[in-house]
């Protein structure tokens, strides 16, 4: 069984490589690709699996995955700029596969739970783009 | 496994009519969606790539590649279309149900994919024909 929680953050990035044209940093990156960086509406989807526990009928607590994804994700990241202020994105590009990786990284070892593990991890950009990240 | 979705729009219109069953059977069938003068709908179309993230880029591949790819091939043949007459996959006696769409779609999105798009994989993808009803292909 599967139980999800929705989670919103407002982060600003930039992505630009300098090791590429500025051509190969428009098509890859698109308006992205500006030094000065820019803001998302991030929207953040955590997927568990589990069975649900005989006596409270719960995979896990919802309020306490809450707090596990606000602890680890969204304190840091939230009305931050992500390439100056949350490691390792002084070092690699916040694109939205490198950022939904981060964030798995970060969520999989507090949810190593009795009955439950994390499944999946989804992150919208935008309403039209989004990506997700499994093992 | 690391998958990118991009999201988009196109509005077609077509007529679930099948030439194997009577008008009769027709009508009982698909109801509203017989009438010979055919309807519309805006179309969402989810397309879902996966793949290794390259370590330089950080990206499973361009978006802007993807939409290139997804506009010749599949938007401009739909957007502003009659499927029945103009997508000559439902020329035959292929119903443009949600179902048979979705397939007709992955079939163009597959024909030049591995040349344009070596070592990612169309993963999935979703068309909803309205906000309650939609139709998944997964690459299983």
């Amino acid at each position: 069984m599967y139980i999800t929680r929705k989670v919103e953050f407002s982060a600003s990035h930039s992505c630009y490589n300098p090791r590429l044209s500025e051509a190969e940093n428009r098509a890859l990156y698109g308006e992205a690709a500006d030094s000065h960086g820019h803001g998302h509406n991030y929207v953040l989807e955590v997927t568990l699996e589990g069975e649900p526990d005989p006596v409270t009928g719960m995979v896990f607590d919802l309020k306490r995955l809450k707090d596990v994804i606000n602890k680890e994700v969204v304190e840091p990241m939230d009305h931050r700029f992500l390439n100056r202020e949350v490691p390792p994105f002084d070092a690699v590009l916040p694109t939205p596969e490198n950022l939904v990786r981060e964030i798995w990284r970060r969520l999989e070892p507090p949810l190593r739970l009795p009955n439950a593990h994390l499944s999946g991890v989804r992150l919208y950009e935008t309403e039209d783009l989004f990506v997700e990240y499994s093992e | 496994m690391t998958a990118l979705t991009r999201r988009y729009k196109f509005a077609s219109s077509h007529r679930l009519h099948s030439p194997k069953l009577s008008d009769e059977e027709n009508s009982k069938t698909y109801g509203k969606c017989n009438n010979p003068w055919g309807h519309g709908h805006d179309y969402i179309l989810e397309v879902t790539v996966s793949g290794p993230v390259n370590p330089e880029t950080g990206r499973v591949l361009s978006p802007a590649r993807l939409d290139n790819y997804v506009r010749e091939n599949v938007l401009e043949a739909f957007d502003h279309r009659d499927m029945n007459r103009d997508i000559p996959a439902f020329r035959a006696d292929c119903v443009p149900t949600a179902e048979n769409i979705a397939i007709v779609i992955r079939n163009m999105l597959e024909r030049d994919w591995r040349e344009r798009f070596d070592g990612a994989v169309l993963e999935r993808i979703r068309i909803l024909e309205t906000r309650r009803n939609s139709v998944e292909l997964r690459n299983e």
